[in-house]
Formats: C-alpha cells, structure tokens, sequence
C-alpha cells in the first residue's frame, strides 16, 4: 500500500512536469476545484495572488460560456472554449479549456493570453522561455511589431504624396510670376460661386502703359511690375477675395459676397492710385497705370461665367475710351462695338 | 528590387559619407530619383548601378561596401527595428542561426514583395554552422555576412566567420563560434515599451 502510494505520488509529479512544458499557463485542480499545481508563467505573472490549495474562484471568474462561481459550473463547461478573468487584474482576460484528468489527478484548466498576448507580454515582463515551443504567440508579437514597422513607413508616404499633389495642385492653380491665382483657377473659382448662388462682384484690370515699360525698359522690368502690382491687388484685397492674373497685363479679382458699388468703387480708386505710383527698377522709374471695370451678379437673373467676364470686360472698355486710369461699372444698355475696341486698343 | 533595400541603401551612404557624397553617386549612376521609397518597388538595375556607383565614388570594393551595409542595417541606431525583428529569431546567437532557414517566410509575414535569399543553415559541429547562401545575386551574402557579424554583436558573442566559394559554386558563410555570452547582449523585450 505504501509502495502503491509512493508510485502514485511520483506518477502525479510527472505529470505536473509534463504540464509544465506542454501547457506552462495552467491550473491542475483537485475533486472540489482546489489549485494543486500551478504552471511556471501563471505562477510568474500572479504567484504573490494565489496559491497551492486556493479555490479556483480566489483566482480566476468565469465569464463566458457563462458567469459562474460554482466549481460544478466549470466542470459542466469540460472542453467547450472558456473566457475567464484573473480576480487580481479583471482587465487582462484569458482564453481556456478544462478537461478531466481522471478521478485520481482531478481537472486541467490550461489558459492563454489570446489577444491580450502583447500587454501580458508588457506587464508580466514574459520572454520566450515563458511560452510554450508550439505557441505562436512569438511569431504573433513579431507579426505586430512587423505590421507596425511597415505601417509607419506606409503613413510616411502617404504624407509625402499628399504634399507632393498639394504643391503640384498650387502650380497648376498659380501664376508662376506673381504667384497670384491663374485663369484656370478663376474658372474653377468662378463656377463654385455661382454653383452656390452667393453675390459678388468681378473686377478686371487692365494696365495702361505697360507696353511702353516693356518696350524701353526690358522685360525684366515689366516683370517687375508685374510683381508690384500682384502685390498691390493682394494689399487692397480681403484674405477670401480671389486675385488672379489672366494674361500679360490683366488682372480679375473676384470679390466673393461683395456688391455695394460704393465700396467696390473706392476699391477701384485705391488701386489705380497705388498703381500710378512709380516703380523703381535698377535706377528708372516705370510709370503706369489701370483701367477697371466691374460687373455684379445682381445684375443678372441668371449669372453666367462668360457672361459676367464679357460684361467686366466692357465695362473696362468703357473705362479705356473716357481716358484710361479709370473705373466703371457695366451698364446692361452699354453697347461697346467691335469697331470701337479696336479703336481703344 | 524592393524600395526597403534602395532606401536601406541611401540611407547607409547618407549617414555613413554623408549628403554629397550621395548626391555624387544619385548623379554617377544616373538614377532618375534622388530618394527612394521603403514601400514602393523600384527595377532590380537600380540597385545595381547604385551599388557600382557607390562603390566607384567611395573607392572600395562592393563586397566590402556590402558587408558595411549589412552591418549597418543591424546596429545603426535609425534601423534599430530591423535589429528587433531578427532578435525573435531566437534567445542566442546559436538559436538564431538555426532559425536562418526560415528567414525568407519571416520576411515575406511582413512584406510579402520582400525578396530574401534562399538560406541553409547546417551545424557542422558543436559550435560550427555553415550557412549556404543559395542565389542568383551575386554578392548579396556579403550584405548577409555584415548582418550576422552585428547581430553576433548584438547577442554578445564571440565569432569567426569567413565567406568562400563551396563546392557546389554557392557562397558559404562558415561560423565558429568561440564564446556565447563573450560581451554583454543588446537588451530585447519581446513586446516594444511604448
């Protein structure tokens, strides 16, 4: 009999052992649900928690396929998927099985991290000796770490490229001389306005002598004044109206919600002021000035882009044929002829 | 070629020689970029008219400058993630050199565009490995060579390692190793502290 249970003594430290190896997360638990051997990484994370001969509730609740606190709850579950929560730290849960060992050898409940793996690993300070040499739980933390590393590099890009299209968008929506916005974004400027049925007005701007400066002085300097002026517009302007440089020495602004004429006349005034102003460059001075003319989408019951730039565009004719460094306003029964645009010009 | 090894490249001549002397090699070879992307794929030609002009402008042979690069890869502080990926490759350097065969799997869970050589690792006695670097890119076990001397490095153990020709005409990596724990190892936790 003594023999017997000296045999039986060392078959049970084998297989506490063995358990040790194959399943280092795990619980051997006696006839009433009594801890009678606790795995190396179990007792690792939670050893000052629990211990040799404690219920298994003291340590862990059961959470799915149920909540139970009997240990005949637990045993009824015997090889379906366990979640569970260690009672000391609820937040870190853990997967399971219980199986029977037999009368003699009582339950295995045999546990892993699941999901939670890569905290656990944080917390509990776990190295590789810690998992079982058929776990994944290595390759799964490699994984995350790789997933991240190219994330990283991902989002790195993504930012470059999408600098990248927002500089190329600004040049193909700028004046590579003055900066200013270009034709094709008063266009597109334009359509937005008028799709979203707001008032504003359009001025354009055409300069008066600036052939002249070209002609004697260089093109460097009529670029020059190109520059100034772009510069004098941007001055007189709000942050959101919209200066844009169409062509060699025309100007639009679009002056979003902005239709007292009063205003936009004194507007006009102050450019054409500022722009008289002579310019240096290298010594000469270069003398111009502007002709403006404007035209308002209350004007119209039906506004249309050609439309309005054909109107501006009178209205500035107009402004030519009184004599230059001036401003109007397009009157609907204004009627310019071909003839006498040639003439202006 | 995969854009990682083009900018691992770049970025081993950068902070090795410094900005010009990688602006010389960009207008040697002639490369139509000037700095490459770690997630897109770049031609294979590339790679090698860097290398051949890098090795041109900097006067040392490719396979020293491989090697360096190798090397570079592990232990420069800016890739120190590759230096983590490869620690899960085992607890010591022994471990580490058993699990080489399956590196190109490892690689390609990452980045499944990722071309790895072919690599077979045999123990030729207790502390002996022979690492049969099995590829048409002729000098990419250089590159290999450099590696494993800084992940050496990175356990703390003391190596000889020697690269020849085997009878197969396949490049050989023969690895002795002298001491296991001769220095201190770089510390590595399985999970990144954050």
């Amino acid at each position: 009999m003594t023999v017997q249970s000296h045999d039986f003594n060392a078959d049970v430290c084998q297989v506490d052992a063995v358990l040790d190896v194959v399943c280092p997360m795990h619980v051997r638990l006696g006839a009433g649900g009594e801890i009678l051997n606790i795995g190396p990484t179990l007792r690792k994370c939670w050893s000052q928690h629990f211990a040799i001969g404690d219920p298994v509730f003291d340590a862990f609740s059961m959470l799915r396929p149920r909540a139970g606190d009997k240990f005949s709850d637990l045993i009824e579950t015997a090889g379906q998927k366990l979640h569970l929560a260690f009672v000391a730290n609820p937040e870190t849960r853990l997967k399971g099985v219980l199986v029977p060992l037999g009368d003699q050898l009582g339950y295995l409940l045999t546990l892993s991290f699941g999901i939670g793996v890569i905290d656990a690993v944080r917390r509990f300070d776990l190295t590789s000796a810690d998992f079982a040499h058929t776990d994944l739980a290595i390759e799964m933390l490699y994984l995350v770490e790789a997933k991240n590393a190219v994330m990283d590099e991902t989002k790195k890009l993504n930012l470059r490229l999408q600098s990248a299209r927002e500089a190329a968008e600004e040049q193909a929506f700028a004046d590579a001389l003055t900066g200013l916005s270009n034709r094709r974004a008063l266009d597109q400027m334009l359509e937005q306005t008028l799709t979203q049925g707001n008032d504003f007005a359009l001025m354009q701007i055409d300069l008066d002598h600036f052939k002249a400066v070209n002609d004697t002085l260089g093109h460097a300097a009529g670029d020059h004044v190109l520059t100034a002026v772009a510069e004098i517009l941007r001055d007189v302007t709000r942050s959101d109206d919209v200066v844009t440089r169409i062509g060699g020495d025309e100007f639009v602004i679009l002056f979003l919600g902005l239709v007292d004429r009063e205003r936009l006349g004194t507007i006009a005034s102050r450019v054409i002021e500022r722009i008289e102003v002579p310019i240096p460059f290298e010594g000469e001075m270069c003398r111009i000035s502007a002709s403006a003319g404007t035209t308002l989408s209350t004007y119209y019951s039906d506004p249309t882009a050609i439309q309005m730039l054909a109107d501006a565009d009178r209205a500035l004719y107009r402004s030519k044929s009184l004599g230059r460094a001036q401003h109007c306003f397009f009157k609907p029964e204004q009627d310019i002829t071909l003839a006498q645009r040639a003439e202006d010009q | 070629m995969h854009g990682l090894i083009n900018r691992a490249f770049q970025s081993f001549v950068c902070d090795t020689y410094g900005e010009a002397i990688w602006e010389t090699i960009v207008r040697k070879a002639a490369l139509e970029v000037t700095t490459f992307e770690a997630m897109l794929v770049y031609d294979d030609q590339i790679l090698f008219d860097m290398i051949r002009a890098a090795s041109e402008t900097l006067q040392k042979p490719c396979s020293v400058l491989l090697e360096d690069v190798g090397t570079y890869l592990v232990s420069h502080p800016t890739s120190g993630g590759l230096r983590r990926l490869l620690r899960f490759g085992g607890d010591t350097f022994g471990d580490f050199l058993l699990t080489l065969d399956d590196m190109p799997d490892w690689a390609q869970l990452a980045l499944p565009e990722l071309y790895i050589p072919p690599l077979e690792v045999r123990q030729t006695g207790p502390d002996g490995y022979r690492i049969v670097v099995n590829s048409p890119l002729a000098g990419i076990a250089f590159g290999i060579l450099g590696v494993l001397r800084a992940m050496a490095d990175d356990y703390g153990a003391l190596v000889l390692m020697d690269l020849a020709k085997g009878e197969t005409g396949l490049d050989q990596i023969e690895v002795q190793l002298l001491d296991v724990k001769f220095a201190k190892a770089r510390e590595f936790e399985l999970a990144h502290s954050q």
